[in-house]
């Protein structure tokens, strides 16, 4: 029995990697298997993982964890500038910075539970997202956003001021005598990140983070998560102190927010604060919530929807939809040309609203559970009276 | 003194606008117990109305005028609107005044736009968990605005008061404060018209029937259930109400702000701190902390303040917030055992 | 041994004084049950003991230590365990885990970062826990989602995840409310089971027929002060309970 579900992770794990490292073929046919789509999936699937740490686990609902994302890639960048264009380093600063950052306000924030938690933490997100605009411009840039740029001249006067926003240091690189030839892209100890070696990276740590997420779910730490969900008032009076239980699975899921906004400044060395902005928030809850919140492989299936479909809804234009509907005669075309694209190109945003609705409305546990269900009523088996909770 | 006093007059416009869509979500949310992230898109809404209402009235024909010529030699375009064409000087009243007339048109446009919102989905989410109404209703906002951004762009869409209440009051004067105390008339009028609205919707609660059941339906939903009133009914009808207040009030703020299909959110997230900060589900609350913070964030963008704290006109709210929830954790008029799962 | 020192606590609701200077000592090892009729402060004193409620004046003592102020986790790690009028369980989790949680708490305390290792690697505590289950009677049960448990079964549920964490002190806010008569018996067989245990129990009753089933020694709660204290068979017989109390349920 216990040996029975060890193996069933292993297996889960083992499909779910060949899926992953074979995305660039099987996604081909159609027509996402090119590497910044992929990278997409990979980063935005890491950072709906962790958000379901926190939200599928124990219930609480942040409506600030694009503040994480903008964290760690405005501290990426900052490595590239001022170190070395090698991602390792600006991976790991960008782990150490969100998970910082998240410990503050989780400590704050976890004060208050229900819908008050949403909104603190949405508070804190709007000020970050304002400030990184304001105040912190010398950091972030303000609205032109933080850049790797190139390297400041070494023989300039005494009295210049040296200014970090514009002009990178880059000592390690330096002093490894890395030559640059205009603005350098990032790389893996040589390798250079883009296209599908930049996919890859991407792709390894996925698997990794949902090996992480997988070993949380399972253990101790990941069934006293889910009893809060479940009943926090009565896990109290169990004996359980909650509040170092869901910091903990805040600053997790902050790093996993971090992570993946190191890695979409690995792959587009460039951090700007719409990032941050709540709306960047509201995305990823959809993202879980479409796959799944609770499950563990439904908010990777989530993001990689919503940022498939949204890549192949933006790219839509009249013309396009005029060719797809080119085998309907004229008047009908017109009309459904015409419908069709208030929800493509820019519209898409139209159709992310709607996807939000349809899903919260009708299938609240998820693709995955809707799935379960349509299963369920194909084999004509009355719906158990307690099915227990798939955690695939 | 005299600044001070400025300040908390500047203040008072984007206070009142605060304080009418947080009475709204305080409504909303006391009565039916959702918590409604599309409040933000009916104050929208409503200032589209206005939009919408000032670019009919102000359809103009252009005939080219048959002697005068321009410099470059074509025929000079004798723009004229067809409300004047078709109503003389009321037509040209009517495009001064689209504002507040559009403000009266928001009532049932607004009303409908709630109930129709009421009845097809909020209702469905009374027993769904807080997390589902909250994300259910995000969906809904961000369809609502981006059907506004398909028929009338990104941009910003000014409008104009009218014409009579362009200038600036001078409010120094009257209170005997000195001169240089002045204030738009428009953003004047504005605080009166959230005033009255406020007091109108804290009568009809008081003094009428219907009222008193909303209060009583406000403190204990299922006991009123059981008396035998139609409190679904009423509900939706509640609901339509905090739609027309937040519409009026989106309507009537056009020509302070230009809005844009983005405003919604804008106020929405400012106005849930306000709803948390003065309490959930206390009607006074959220009237009181919408001015309180519409005051402060116009003192924070004071710049001798702003060169002691860099940056707290853009944070001071959300910081008054969280210090609030954290110290006083129903809010300031809160009562007890509203929303402590 | 007294195992919980109740002394002159004293608590108001605004004009509502609903306990006043009370006194109460449980023995180690006995069932000592709190009855009173409805609004005698019976509730409140218990919240009292859990760090639920704290009172205006007066000492709790468990065991030589002071209860207030504690964190109700902190409570329950000092061995007080607590059974709720209406079941609080994990109603979407299963039986076993609903058991399994409790037995962690005790074993591994108020806060363990262990988010590595496999639960299942934690056979003892799970063979435990399946034991237990078989004992009150949700082995059958025990894969099953909580919710869709008998309110019976649910009641039974948490008294096994008090059971299992071997406390010293079991509160027990009216076990049998809203039962069936055969449930009540039924409960009351179970908790003559655990008896012999030796856990101390705290039971706060209205049923006349539990209380006198069950209870060594008795405390009669009336208008927020303890008016009688002692064996069934004196409370029986007092006349002061039974101008209090008895006479009014005992029609």
């Amino acid at each position: 029995m216990l040996g029975k579900s060890a193996r069933a992770d292993w297996i889960l794990l083992i499909v779910f990697s060949v899926l992953v490292l074979t995305a660039p073929i099987t996604l081909t046919p159609i027509g996402a298997g090119y590497p910044d789509l992929l990278q997409k999936f990979a980063i935005y699937g890491i950072f709906a993982i962790g958000f379901n740490i926190l939200f599928g686990l124990t219930g609480y609902l942040s409506f600030g964890h694009a503040a994480f994302l903008g964290v760690g890639s405005y501290s990426a960048v900052w490595m590239f500038k001022l170190f070395t264009m090698n991602a390792i380093p600006a991976v790991m600063f960008s782990l150490l910075m969100a998970g910082l950052f998240a410990l503050l306000i989780g400590y704050v924030s976890l004060r208050r539970s229900g819908i008050y938690f949403s909104i603190i933490t949405l508070a804190f997100a709007q000020m970050s997202y304002n400030l990184a605009y304001s105040v912190l411009s010398p950091i972030t840039n303000g609205e032109t956003g933080l850049q790797v740029r190139q390297l400041a001249p070494a023989d300039r006067g005494p009295d210049y001021v040296l200014k970090l926003v514009d002009e990178d240091l880059r000592w390690v690189d330096q002093a490894f005598g890395v030559v640059e030839e205009g603005i350098p892209i990032t790389n893996l100890f040589g390798l250079k990140m883009s296209g599908y070696p930049g996919f890859y990276f991407s792709a390894v740590l996925l698997i990794l983070a949902f090996y992480i997420a997988m070993r949380i779910t399972r253990s101790n730490f990941g069934m006293m998560l889910k009893a809060i969900k479940s009943n926090q008032n009565r896990l109290q009076y169990t004996g359980v102190n909650t509040r170092p239980y869901l910091l903990a699975a805040f600053v997790i899921s902050g790093m996993y927010a971090g992570l993946a906004g190191s890695l979409l400044a690995v792959t587009d060395p460039l951090a700007g604060a719409e990032r941050m902005q709540w709306t960047a928030s509201g995305e990823v809850v959809l993202m879980t919530i479409l796959g799944g919140a609770g499950t563990l492989v439904g908010p990777v299936l989530g993001g990689m929807i919503i940022k498939g479909l949204g890549s192949l809804f933006s790219s839509y234009n009249e013309n396009i939809l005029n060719q797809f509907f080119s085998f309907l005669p004229e008047p009908v075309r017109e009309v459904a040309v015409g419908i069709s694209a208030l929800f493509v190109g820019e519209g898409w945003e139209l159709t992310l609203g709607l996807m939000f609705m349809i899903i919260v409305i009708f299938v609240p546990g998820g693709i995955l559970q809707g799935f379960t269900n349509i299963i369920r009523m194909f084999r004509r088996k009355k719906p158990n009276p307690a099915p227990a909770k798939s955690e695939a | 003194m005299d600044a001070i006093f400025l300040q908390i007059l500047n203040g008072l416009d984007k206070g009142g606008a605060y304080a009418l869509i947080a009475l709204g979500l305080t409504l909303a949310f006391g009565t039916l117990g959702v918590v409604n992230f599309a409040h933000g898109a009916l104050f929208m809404l409503g200032a589209f109305v206005a939009v919408a209402f000032n670019r009919i009235i102000s359809y103009q024909q252009i005939v080219l005028d048959p002697v005068n010529k321009t410099a470059w030699g074509t025929p000079v375009e004798i723009r004229t609107s067809y409300a004047e064409t078709l109503f003389g000087d009321f037509g040209l009243f009517l495009i001064d005044y689209s504002v507040p007339i559009s403000v009266l048109i928001a009532i049932p446009v607004m009303l409908l736009i709630g109930i129709a919102m009421e009845r097809g989905l909020i209702r469905h989410f009374y027993n769904r968990p807080h997390a589902d109404q909250i994300l259910v209703t995000f969906g809904l906002a961000i369809v609502l605005e981006e059907i506004v951004k398909h028929y009338f762009g990104a941009n910003p869409i000014p409008q104009s008061a009218p014409s009579i209440f362009s200038g600036s009051a001078n409010v120094g004067l009257w209170l005997g404060l000195g001169e240089n105390v002045v204030y738009p008339w428009w953003r004047l009028i504005y605080f009166g018209f959230s005033a009255i609205v406020i007091f109108m919707v804290f009568a009809f609660l008081k003094f009428t029937t219907f009222g008193m059941v909303v209060r009583a339906g406000m403190y204990d939903r299922d006991t009123v259930g059981l008396l035998g009133i139609n409190i679904q009914k009423r509900f939706t009808i509640i609901f339509g109400l905090a739609a027309v207040v937040a519409g009026v009030a989106g309507a009537m703020y056009t020509p302070i702000f230009p809005p844009d299909y983005n405003i919604g959110m804008q106020f929405l997230v400012l106005s849930f701190v306000v709803v948390v900060v003065g309490g959930m589900g206390s009607l006074g609350g959220a009237v009181a902390a919408g001015f309180l913070l519409g005051i402060l964030q116009s003192f924070a963008s004071m710049n001798e303040v702003k060169q002691i704290f860099p940056g707290i006109d853009q944070i001071i709210i959300y910081l008054v917030a969280v210090i609030i929830l954290l110290t006083m954790p129903r809010g300031l008029l809160g009562r007890k055992g509203m929303m402590e799962d | 041994m007294a195992i919980l020192e109740v002394s002159d606590i004293n608590k108001r609701f605004g004009g509502l004084k609903a306990l006043d200077k009370v006194e109460l000592s449980v023995e180690e090892g006995t069932v000592h049950a709190i009855i009173g009729p409805n609004g005698a402060g019976k509730s409140t004193l218990l919240n009292c003991f859990v760090g639920r409620l704290a009172p205006d004046s007066g000492t709790v003592t468990f065991k030589g230590k002071s209860l207030l102020g504690l964190q109700p986790h902190e409570i329950n790690q000092a061995g007080v365990s607590r059974v709720f009028q209406t079941p609080e369980i994990f109603e979407d989790l299963s039986v076993l885990d609903n058991v399994m949680i409790p037995a962690f708490a005790k074993a591994d305390g108020a806060f363990k970062f262990n988010a590595w290792h496999r639960i299942s690697r934690r056979a003892e505590v799970r063979d435990e826990a399946s034991d237990l289950l078989e004992e009150v009677g949700l082995a059958d049960q025990s894969k099953m989602i909580c919710s869709a448990l008998s309110r019976g079964d649910k009641r039974r549920l948490e008294l096994a995840m008090c059971l299992i964490q071997h406390p010293k002190l079991l509160l027990l806010d009216e076990p049998t409310a809203g039962m069936s008569r055969a449930d009540t018996n039924n409960t009351i067989d179970l908790l003559k089971k655990i008896g012999e245990r030796g856990i101390t129990k705290v039971i706060i009753e209205h049923d006349m027929h539990v209380v006198f089933s069950l209870a060594t020694t008795i405390s009669v709660l009336a208008q927020g002060t303890v008016i009688a204290e002692g064996k069934p068979e004196d409370i029986k017989g007092d006349p002061r309970v039974q101008e209090a109390y008895l006479g009014g349920v005992h029609q």
